[in-house]
């Protein structure tokens, strides 16, 4: 435990020094500023319309059409940037012969991995809270539904965490940053477009319509907190941190 | 202190180390001496835990390496062949972290900065980022890392390898400062260094332990015969066979004529000491005695003899570097 916490601050200490982890949240935290602006702006623009017109208003679900939007979209923004943050993890301990203090410490390999999950997803996390600050504001103008708010941001944080779990296997593979990064785009992407597309009803596509990462991301975002989705995002990032492990633990046998 | 029970370990088919055994005692500074490719860095490898072996293992202040990686692992200080540098942090954040995840903590890992700082003379340059030292300054550094949590055991991966030769004895006499607190092991390619720091050499080559002795040791091992330079100033054309009737005598090699006289190299069974009859014999036939020296081979003689019966080579066919002559005590 105590070796986790050494590591996760060493992690964050070098991202809030290295250049990577500003442009990536700035990046993140502007598109998605301007995926809630624009779309409130649009729904607001929308209802005055209706008003203006003496249409009736239908009750408005300020969740599935102001914040549902941005959120998944933010999920596709996540996909892209969370593998630039990852990627140097531990393919530059490798490269920089560094792979060799960890390794002759007295430390574990896996908490090495954990010491170097942990502080990437909290880079992540703070990212997410960051963007929180739009649904305050909303607070003021109308009122917000904090279940499925909550249900929303339950399911990015859990899928960053996969994401950066993903990534940081990734970076075990290989000691070349930019070859982590494309790894870990190659397993997101391919994660994410598995089960789209098909509708019949086999077992094959029931499987892999399993483990379609965005069909248990959409229902987080929609509102829904079902153990399934739950336990699949839980299970995978575990798979994938154990995978990491080995691929620490591996280069001992090489 | 450290004790390697034939350690072994193929990459695939390639065949690194094979049966390497050897022991060092408790404050003792052993040498591992070997061309490239030798095989050091993998035993150092090996015996840090860095990399498992493929057979036999070893036993580090009591703790198996294999059996017990943890506590051998809290013993041990390693300077690996590339120092494990941080570009991002300074000296003193650098040697921080090390101190903590070798294991100490609050007020230890202050006072171990502190210590270490001093005993590398790298307080000036603690608030410095690592990537804007000089080499040896990073060379010390990774020295630092190594001694930083005090370990018994310190194993030094070609410490002066890629220095210039003022960094080199700066390092050589820190390291050299540093045993006796601490047992060493540390490996090089370079014959004169193992000679100048350590008291004990391993000689490997192609992943083999060729010789394990001290230096004079080692010496003599390869000596089949005594060798004396004898100078004189007025040779005869009778002193070689003159010379070779002497008892004890096997074999007289005059050396070429030169302003002062005459140098004949004269070997002698192991074991016989042939001076005085030497000298008596000069001065009887009134050669007139220049110079009459013992010549013993230099590791680095040793070193090539080795390793060239090693591979099945005859010494006398490869060109042997000038044997190096000390005078009588
Ligand atoms: N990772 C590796 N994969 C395959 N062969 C290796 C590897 N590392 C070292 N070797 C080989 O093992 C032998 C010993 O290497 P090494 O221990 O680095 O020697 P030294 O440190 O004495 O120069 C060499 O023949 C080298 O080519
Ligand atoms: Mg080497």
């Amino acid at each position: 435990m105590r070796n986790i916490g050494i590591l996760v601050c060493k992690e964050l200490r070098t991202y809030f020094i290295s250049p990577i982890a500003y442009v990536v949240a700035a990046i993140f935290l502007a598109i998605s500023s301007y995926l809630f602006v624009s779309q409130a702006m649009y729904i607001s623009a929308l209802s005055m319309q209706m008003v203006r017109f003496q249409q009736e208003i239908p009750p408005l679900d300020i969740h599935q059409t102001v914040f549902l939007p941005p959120f998944l979209n933010m999920t596709i923004i996540l996909l892209l940037v969370l593998p630039l943050l990852t990627m140097r993890l531990i393919a530059e301990e490798a490269r920089g012969h560094t792979m060799e203090l960890l390794a002759t410490s007295p430390v574990r390999s896996i908490e090495l991995v954990m010491g170097k999950f942990l502080a990437a997803w909290l880079v992540v996390l703070i990212m997410l809270a960051i963007t929180l600050h739009w649904p305050l504001m909303l607070m003021s103008a109308t009122t917000i539904a904090w279940k499925p708010l909550f249900s929303s941001y339950l399911g990015l944080a859990l899928m960053s965490g996969l994401f950066v779990a993903i990534g940081l296997f990734a970076s075990s593979l290989t000691e070349n940053q930019i070859i982590a990064a494309v790894i870990s785009f190659g397993i997101l992407i391919g994660l994410w477009l598995t089960g789209s597309g098909s509708s019949d009803n086999s077992t094959y596509t029931s499987v892999i319509g399993y483990l379609s990462l965005s069909a248990h991301v959409e229902h987080f975002v929609r509102g829904l907190i079902d153990t399934r989705d739950l336990t699949y995002l839980i299970s995978m990032t575990v798979f994938a941190l154990f995978l990491t492990h080995l691929m620490v633990e591996s280069r001992r046998w090489k | 202190m450290i004790e390697a029970i034939g350690l072994g370990k193929r990459y695939g088919p390639h065949v690194a180390i094979e049966d390497v055994s050897f022991a060092v005692q408790k404050g003792e500074v052993l040498a591992f001496l070997g061309p490239n490719g030798a095989g050091k860095t993998t035993t150092m490898r090996i015996l840090t835990g860095f990399m498992s072996a493929t057979a036999g293992t070893a036993r580090i202040a009591g703790f198996d390496i294999f059996d017990h990686p943890m506590e051998v692992k809290r013993r041990i200080g390693y300077l690996a062949e590339n120092p494990p540098l941080y570009r991002e942090m300074t000296v003193a954040e650098y040697l921080t972290f090390v101190a903590k995840i070798k294991g100490l903590s609050g007020r230890q890992v202050t006072v171990a900065l502190g210590d270490v700082l001093e005993k590398c003379a790298l307080g000036h340059v603690a608030k410095r980022l690592i990537p804007n030292l000089s080499r040896g300054y990073k060379q010390r550094v990774g020295l630092a890392q190594a001694l930083v949590h005090n370990p018994e055991v310190l194993i030094l991966d070609e410490p002066t390898t890629g220095l210039d030769p003022q960094q080199i004895i700066e390092i050589r006499q820190l390291i050299t400062s540093l045993a006796g607190g601490h047992t060493i092991i540390l490996s090089t390619h370079i014959l004169p260094e193992a000679t100048a720091i350590c008291q004990r050499v391993v000689i490997i080559n192609k992943g083999r332990v060729v010789a394990v002795d001290s230096q004079e040791h080692l010496s003599a091992r390869v000596r089949q015969t005594e060798q004396i330079s004898l100078g004189v100033r007025r040779p005869q054309p009778d002193t070689v066979s003159i010379l070779n009737t002497l008892t004890g005598v096997c074999r007289v090699t005059p050396k070429p004529m030169d302003d002062n006289g005459q140098v004949f190299i004269v070997e002698s069974e192991l074991g016989q000491d042939i001076r005085e009859a030497l000298s008596e014999t000069v001065y009887k036939n009134g050669w007139g005695l220049l110079e009459m020296r013992a010549i013993t081979l230099s590791l680095e003689d040793v070193f090539l003899h080795l390793t060239m019966q090693e591979t099945g080579l005859d010494p006398a066919h490869v060109e042997t570097p000038e044997p190096t002559e000390t005078p009588l005590a």
